[in-house]
């Protein structure tokens, strides 16, 4: 169990890492692809087999056939992964990326060293069924069910509006 | 199943994955490859809700997760139809490219 947490976790990150590097978008959106399925892996061992569904159909799915189609809809050409290599310079990459690895390499100190007591020590627990979570979804948070479902419905008419073909005004 | 996996360990691997997609945000400069890193870093916190979750034995981070996958998908929709009007006004994807504020 312990060992497949670690290779899981293993391919999450570096999956997300050819993202973040990546130059053809296709390849890197593959790579996304692959670390969502690890994350989905990475829910189903800590105990989550609903929030592991939902990832892999949500996430996986739909967000990542959206993508997919808008990338197709832009029409990008070879020469857009030679002018991702230019734009990805060293010069450019450094100073963020060492900035980022300090905070990171802060906060990993922090998670095993502070509260090696409270945290480091304890596990996780037991796996919580969708039933659990579909009650509590339903009663506790039912407003915010509510506010969800106004959200996507902004969402939907932002994107409608955004999106739409104007004919005739703007430059 | 019981996974006898320290939650240091979870949310560390969260903080790597959060801190990956925030470099991403920062170095890339085509917008697609933002919104990617966009998505890592709404994931990475959905990890750190399932762990926290899963410690205490409740639902509720799964629970949470569920409205932050709520939130990437209604943020995955305009962010896409942003790109979208972006390359049909200015022809490319460059972040720089839109700088000016006009209407």
């Amino acid at each position: 169990m312990l060992t497949a947490f670690y290779i899981t976790s293993a391919v999450a990150i570096v999956a997300t890492v050819m993202v973040v590097v990546g130059r053809h978008a296709v390849h890197a959106l593959l790579y996304l692809v692959v670390s969502l399925f690890a994350v989905a892996v990475l829910f189903y061992l800590l105990g989550a087999p609903f929030a592991a569904a939902l990832e892999v159909i949500i996430y996986a799915g739909a967000i990542m056939v959206l993508f997919v189609f808008v990338i197709m809809m832009l029409k990008l050409g070879p020469e857009t992964v030679a002018q991702e290599r230019a734009w990805l310079a060293p010069r450019t990459w450094l100073g963020p990326a060492v900035l980022s690895a300090v905070l990171l390499a802060q906060w990993v100190w922090l998670l095993g060293q502070e509260s090696s007591a409270t945290i480091a020590a304890s596990e996780i627990g037991r796996t919580i069924p969708a039933r659990e979570v579909g009650v509590s979804l339903f009663s506790q948070y039912l407003l915010l069910v509510e506010i969800a479902g106004l959200m996507l419905l902004a969402a939907l008419v932002g994107a409608f509006h955004i999106g739409r073909r104007r004919e005739g005004r703007g430059s | 199943m019981m996974a006898a996996v320290p939650i240091a360990h979870v949310l560390t691997v969260a903080a790597v994955l959060f801190v990956l997609g925030v470099t991403g945000v920062l170095i890339r400069r085509n917008v697609v490859f933002m919104l990617m890193s966009l998505e890592v870093v709404l994931n990475s916190a959905g990890l750190a809700f399932i762990a926290a979750g899963q410690h205490w034995g409740q639902p509720d981070g799964q629970v949470f997760f569920i409205l932050i996958l709520t939130l990437a998908a209604a943020e995955v929709s305009v962010g896409l139809a942003l790109i979208l009007q972006m390359f049909r006004r200015f022809g490319t994807l460059d972040m720089d490219a839109v700088r000016e504020m006009r209407g």
